[in-house]
């Protein structure tokens, strides 16, 4: 296969198991298949789980859970809704949902970017990681549920609430609770009594600005929004207090 | 303020014998001595690890208890003073190292072998070839045989499976809790003797990369040092829900000890807690592991067993059934004498249940829903010589896992305070100047010669039970006897009471 050459495939998925589409994926890549367009998508699950290197995947449907599980390095647009455990332990790569998402997204994530349209549910972002210059990323365009960014301990989330109707919280309880690492990045306001202990509410800087602008200008460029419109409404940084916040738990 | 804590060991200097060399200055790693004209100990320090009596060239230093520091009483024994002093001028929660010490009944020692005798004979192992070998994995319910070409080949798809030379394992231990050194030196010694290293939860270390099909990498709810490439190096992927030591507790290496090469195999920044929580929180359940176990077999394309660590609790033949039926390839169960390199005292010692009751339980369980072939059943938890292996695997375990007694092969004196991080032997450490101490390719032979060990006693005890494969000792339950037990302890061990 020529160094740099699209190769295209795509694959009526209709009925198919999941187990025998991801082997066809697995392969296709290695033949070097660089672009793949799924079509009929209906709950397969763990599509691109531990897929490798610089792939594009378009997704027509509603994938099953674990999508991009451990992934590293492939993007994945999906034209639908997704379901849970999106980007669970993923090393790099992108994924961008056209529409609303489940729970427990970007578990354990360490890098890459996920972008979800909509609303997602609870337990989105816990564990997430970073590591020197893998800063992974969760931009979500609606509200969360509760557990949003639990034990985060590096990392970017964010919370547009675009969608938000009036007096709907704009994310659930028990937000950065045990969160000792990143930063979570708010779209307007959220009540002090739903914040986790460890984590305080603070005004963006220049540096957060820096950080979050790119992240801003990519969700309008993927869903079509003017970007003036996401930055009508001022936002909110939670960080935690503590890098240590367990440090005086024990004796000795 | 007075000091309430009394110090638990005496440091003995014989003073006539000492030439003052230095040399328990520079190896103790807890402090306790200092030098001005002659070595001075600061007894309270004194963990009794023993390294600075290995290491006097003149045999000139030993270690007490101290004598009657406590009026005795055997209910507010010493311990439990010493311990509500330390909570009562702190707040904090005990921490501590190694395995629950308490005196519970310890059921191997309450069963005992069968032997062959004059009408069926024993076999010398000396002479007779015996075979400990042990696949670990799942089994199919029936195998089919086709021929093509006129050879017979097998028809029956076989789920990954490992070949261990010997039913020994080593047993999850980080690096991070150990060190590096310690690391490679289990890594070598399950090269050289074919079975398994496990990683723990801390990531693996690249100088361990390649020794990757003797190694076992965990998945835990912080998923430290997890990512594609990890798993690819690996033989087995296991998921830790649980410990012995620490049922339904997580774990937390405290940010300090974290420094740079601890942070980058377990990809967090340096000096951050590496924080572990018990539960993952995107399983609640058996569908949810079930999903789990199913993404890492997708993510190391179905070539790898799946393994889910858990620890002995109540219930553990029920939750056995639920990991096997969501794919488990191998159950992983530690008994509540398994080690750690740090818990709540509070928790090591009063949650969970022994080995010995977990594996009857739940290889009986298992049997009764027909399943039993369809995971592996690794048992751990305590185990101090072949003959508890053998006793577990009479029982209904695949397989043992070796922790303590690996770091006791190792050079560990236990001490039980791995949780400090100043284990003065170089194991339980991060400490550059005492993770130096230990010398891998020594701490491997050591290992190397255990296994061996353990490996000659059990053919010699399969070759006292008339038994030539370790295969046929596993669950073989009629060929242990109880002593000193229960009907209720014998029912549920399975086994009859001596003298039946």
């Amino acid at each position: 296969m020529p160094e740099g050459k699209v190769v295209a495939m795509e694959i009526n998925a209709k009925g198919m198991y999941y187990r025998d589409l991801n082997n066809i994926l697995r392969e296709k890549v290695a033949e070097g298949v660089t672009e793949f367009v799924l079509q009929g998508i209906n709950g397969q699950r763990y599509l691109g789980t531990g897929l490798k290197g610089k792939v594009k995947i378009e997704v027509y449907g509603t994938p099953g859970n674990d999508l991009g599980a451990f992934m590293d390095g492939p993007e994945i647009t999906v034209y639908g809704n997704g379901q849970d455990g999106i980007a669970n332990t993923m090393n790099d790569g992108r994924i961008v949902v056209h529409g609303h998402a489940g729970d427990v997204l970007g578990y354990g994530m360490r890098g890459g970017e996920l972008y979800i349209r909509d609303s997602v549910g609870y337990r989105v972002g816990i564990h997430m990681k970073e590591y020197k210059k893998q800063v992974p990323v969760i931009v979500v365009g609606g509200t969360a549920g509760a557990f949003f960014g639990e034990y985060m301990a590096g990392g970017i989330l964010v919370v547009l609430g675009l969608n938000k109707k009036e007096g709907e919280p704009l994310t659930g309880d028990y937000l950065g609770t045990g969160m000792h690492g990143g930063a979570i990045y708010l779209r307007g306001e959220v009540e002090k009594d739903i914040l986790g202990k460890e984590v305080a509410e603070f005004s963006l800087e220049e540096e957060d600005y820096r950080r979050l602008n790119p992240l801003l200008e990519n969700y309008a460029k993927f869903y079509n929004i003017a970007l003036e419109e996401i930055m009508a409404v001022p936002f909110k940084k939670l960080v935690p207090v503590s890098h240590r916040p367990y440090g005086k738990l024990y004796t000795y | 303020m007075a000091n309430l804590i009394p110090p638990r060991f005496k440091v003995v200097i014989d003073y006539e014998k000492c030439r003052k060399c230095k040399r328990c200055v520079i190896n103790c790693g807890f402090g306790v001595y200092s030098f001005s004209d002659r070595v001075i100990p600061d007894h309270k320090k004194c963990v009794s690890c023993q390294r600075c009596v290995a290491y006097c060239p003149e045999e000139a230093i030993t270690i007490i208890e101290n004598p009657n520091v406590f009026r005795p009483n055997s209910y507010w024994t010493m311990e439990e003073r010493i311990n509500i002093m330390k909570q009562a001028s702190s707040s904090g929660m005990l921490l501590t190292g190694m395995g629950n010490d308490r005196p519970y009944k310890n059921y191997f020692d309450h069963l005992l072998i069968d032997a062959c005798q004059v009408t069926n004979p024993s076999i010398d192992p000396l002479r007779e070839p015996m075979e400990l070998t042990t696949y670990l994995g799942s089994k199919p319910d029936a195998v089919k045989v086709k021929v093509e070409d006129g050879q017979i080949k097998l028809d029956t798809k076989i789920a990954p499976q490992i070949k261990l030379d010997t039913p020994i394992i080593f047993s999850p231990m980080s690096y991070g809790s150990i060190s590096l050194n310690a690391h490679k030196a289990l890594a070598r010694a399950a090269k050289e003797c074919g079975i398994l290293m496990n990683t723990g939860e801390g990531g693996l270390h690249k100088d361990l990369y390649p020794y990757k099909d003797r190694i076992i990498v965990q998945v835990a709810s912080g998923r430290f040092g997890v990512n594609q490439e990890y798993l690819d190096h690996s033989a087995v992927v296991e998921i830790k829900i649980g410990q012995g030591a620490k049922p339904g507790i997580g774990g937390h290496l405290p940010g300090e000890k974290v420094n740079r090469e601890v942070s980058e195999t377990r990809m967090i920044p340096e000096g951050t807690d590496a924080l572990s929580p018990a539960p993952h929180h995107d399983i609640y359940s058996i569908e949810d592991l079930a999903q789990l176990i199913y993404a890492l077999k997708e993510a190391t394309n179905y070539e790898k067993p799946v393994s889910v660590k858990i620890a002995a609790v109540h219930n553990v033949a029920a939750i056995a059934s639920g990991i096997a039926r969501a794919g488990a390839d191998i159950i992983y169960i530690d008994g509540f004498r398994g080690g750690t390199g740090a818990a709540p005292t509070i928790i090591r010692d009063h949650i969970g249940i022994p080995i010995e009751l977990a594996i009857a339980a739940v290889d009986d369980r298992l049997r009764a829903e027909g399943i039993r072939n369809s995971v592996s059943i690794v048992a751990a938890g305590g185990f101090r010589h072949s003959g508890d292996v053998a006793k577990a695997i009479a029982l209904g375990a695949d397989a043992v896992a070796i922790g303590t007694a690996a770091l006791i092969a190792m050079g560990c004196h236990v001490c039980q305070m791995c949780h400090t991080g100043n284990c003065s032997w170089g194991i339980a450490t991060q400490r550059p100047e005492l993770t130096q101490r230990l010398d891998p390719d020594w701490a491997a032979g050591q290992l190397i010669n255990l296994i061996k060990s353990w490996s000659l006693e059990l053919k010699e005890i399969l070759g006292a039970l008339g038994l030539n494969a370790i295969e046929s000792l596993r669950g073989s339950r009629e060929r242990l006897r109880g002593i000193g037990l229960t009907d209720t302890e014998l029912a549920i061990l399975g086994v009859k009471h001596a003298g039946r």
